[in-house]
């Protein structure tokens, strides 16, 4: 039992964690709200499940070509759709939600909406503590320990992750600098997708795929970016860490716990904001405290 | 203009010139009238049920729209889970009638004043909270609501939800009555209570003072904590009504009225239509709620078209479809701020000239005005 908690728990807290970081990094460089955010790791999971189910594609190969379709979609869409009505808050999140919409009714459409899943990259389990681990389940874990890794290098040590981080801190500034702030943003955008669909690869053997399974994380990864501070990696993660175990405690020793995962997110980040209305990481701008 | 030292003889003239000079003279309050008259008529033309019972729906989400751009548009307090109201107060109501046997005229009162309560506990975060921070904390409530409902099963039925509530009244005339005359008077005194210009009602003018600047409202000793308490009871009470409505209307509640699918809707009705904007959010459920209808015709393909739909007409007007007509028919002028219909040249109370001879384009006028 505490066992399959803590498993659970990390798988939840590194996948959500994947999510969240590009959640929050879209937001703080484009001020865009993504609320298509996770339609993007469905498409990932659905394309690697077309791919190699109905196609016949290796299992790399298919997944590989997943996140760079998911990817390709989402600069398609944000190029079309999203980009030019930047400025109209209210407007741009409507139009995500809506573009959300309409990539679940396509895969309703083309794949129906019985549930599905796709084959495992690595089959077989270990034994760890008496318990019997899937070694799916570890490949997982170590994949995103290798993208967050890879991210934070790319943000930290690389000049264009200089760039987003500067345009982030201030756009016009940033601007003035010699920054090209419309690529930036798009570029931001990309990463942002490639490792919410790099979650979608991850989960697809795992989760249950259908349709709407971009709504449970939406609002998980809602409730972990405003938890850990709008902006803040460190926070995203330590969030999405709290959530995950949050998350699997709840199934775990609720016998009703599943129809409650979400509720219960949400109420942990609800105290949490009435204690730091800023988050745990997130940094108080006196003009924003209000 | 003072209003010190008006006689009564020139009050009464003063309301019938307000009748014509704010109702007749522009086109789009002109066109909302004929409109409201038109619906008031419809059963004199038509008695099939199918269409009554739709029109019903329309109106209810017409008070619910409005009531979102109430918070949203006029209090700045963006909500991603207006859904939470309207489901509260159709719990509430339910619960009610099917416990207590209680009729709908003392259920949705009731349940308006859940509402009014979902409101006070939603205002709570956004004291702390602005802008985007708060617009996805507010998805939170309905998900907790949610929760709430699988939790206890006994009370609120589960899955299956709590049927067999009372009607409105006793034919679908009566309910169609009843139900738009609660629109008309429910949009009447949110749209007075947002009035900026109003001289006695003085909430419009300071909402829109605290959504421009909130310290600067701070600094001229507006207490931006009680207008926005108020702006979440207002429109708690209003989509409580809607709710009310909503579960005596449908006679069965159930957790799809807490789906993530009815938050976005007001937030799709109201910016296709125009926020901060009276008659935005009605244009808005009157387009897309028919249109709606009539995708049933393609199932498969509903969802898909209206989404898109909605993403090609907000990529090209992202003001809303009713700004964009409004700004085609109305032309603002550029003196005394007064609205005149596009086919003046001169403004009709101060006699400016609404466009220059060589302006660029007419949508320049304001800026053209300001340099004179």
């Amino acid at each position: 039992m505490v066992e399959e908690i803590v498993i659970t728990g990390i798988l939840n807290g590194g996948i959500f964690a994947l999510l969240a970081i590009g959640f929050s990094l879209v937001f703080g460089v484009a001020r865009i709200i993504n609320l298509a955010h996770t339609a993007f790791y469905m498409i990932a999971a659905y394309i690697l499940y077309a791919l190699f189910d109905l196609v016949g594609l290796p299992i790399y190969v298919a997944a590989t070509v997943a996140l760079i379709g998911s990817t390709l979609t989402g600069v398609v869409t944000y190029k079309t759709f999203i980009e030019r009505v930047r400025e109209h808050e209210v407007t741009v999140l409507l139009i995500t939600a809506c573009a959300a919409m309409v990539l679940q009714e396509l895969l309703f459409i083309f794949f129906g909406g019985t549930y599905k899943g796709a084959p495992t990259f690595l089959p077989g389990f270990a034994e760890i503590l008496g318990v019997r681990v899937p070694y799916q389940h570890l490949f997982t874990l170590v994949a995103i320990v290798v993208a967050l890794l890879i991210t934070s290098m790319f943000l930290y040590r690389t000049r264009l992750g200089l760039a987003i981080r500067a345009t982030a801190q201030d756009r016009e500034i940033a601007n003035l600098m010699g920054m090209h702030v419309p690529r930036v943003c798009m570029i931001t955008m990309a990463v942002s997708i490639l490792l919410s669909s790099f979650a979608g690869v991850m989960i697809a053997p795992i989760y249950i795929m259908e349709p709407t399974m971009w709504m449970h994380p939406l609002l998980i990864v809602c409730a972990v970016v405003i938890l850990g501070g709008l902006g803040s990696i460190k926070g995203s993660i330590v969030g999405a860490f709290v959530l995950g175990f949050a998350e699997s405690l709840v199934v775990y020793l609720i016998p009703t716990g599943s129809f409650l995962r979400g509720a219960i997110s949400m109420a942990v980040m609800l105290a949490v904001l009435l204690i730091r209305p800023e988050g745990l990481f997130g940094v108080a701008f006196e003009e924003e405290r209000l | 203009m003072s209003i010190v030292g008006v006689t009564s003889r020139r009050r009464i003239r003063r309301i019938a010139k307000g009748i014509q000079g704010n109702l007749l003279a522009i086109p789009g309050r002109l066109l909302a009238l004929i409109f409201g008259i038109l619906l008031f008529l419809i059963p004199a033309f038509t008695s099939d049920p199918y269409i009554l019972r739709f029109l019903i729906f329309t109106n209810i989400f017409v008070i619910f729209a409005v009531s979102w751009d109430f918070l949203c548009g006029y209090a700045g307090q963006v909500s991603l889970g207006h859904a939470a109201f309207l489901g509260i107060s159709a719990y509430t109501a339910a619960l009610l009638d099917t416990r207590f046997g209680l009729q709908p005229w003392a259920t949705i009162p009731v349940g308006a004043l859940a509402g009014v309560l979902g409101g006070a506990l939603i205002a709570i975060p956004s004291l702390r909270l602005r802008g985007p921070y708060f617009a996805l904390a507010t998805l939170a409530f309905p998900v907790i609501l949610t929760g709430l409902i699988w939790v206890f099963p006994d009370v609120t039925g589960g899955e299956m939800g709590i049927s067999g509530l009372h009607r409105l009244s006793h034919s679908g005339l009566t309910d169609y009555y009843i139900v738009l005359v609660m629109t008309a008077a429910c949009v009447v005194v949110m749209w007075k209570l947002t009035d900026a210009r109003s001289r006695m009602i003085r909430t419009g003018v300071i909402l829109h003072a605290i959504r421009e600047d909130e310290i600067a409202a701070r600094a001229i000793g507006i207490n931006t904590v009680r207008f926005k308490f108020l702006a979440f009871f207002v429109s708690g009470f209003f989509a409580g009504i809607a709710g009310g409505l909503y579960a005596h209307t449908l006679r069965v509640v159930g957790p799809s009225t807490l789906d993530l699918f009815i938050s976005i809707q007001p937030v799709i009705w109201t910016v296709f239509g125009g926020m901060v904007t009276m008659y935005g959010p009605a244009v808005g459920v009157y387009t897309l709620y028919p249109l709606m209808e009539v995708l049933r015709f393609v199932p498969e393909y509903r969802v898909l078209i209206f989404a898109f739909l909605a993403i090609i007409i907000l990529t090209f007007m992202p003001e809303g479809i009713a700004v964009w007509i409004r700004d085609k028919i109305e032309e603002e002028c550029p003196r005394c701020k007064l609205a005149n219909g596009a086919w003046r040249r001169y403004c009709r109370a101060c006699g400016a000239p609404l466009r220059l001879e060589h302006a660029p384009s007419s949508g320049n006028s304001s800026v053209v005005g300001d340099t004179k």
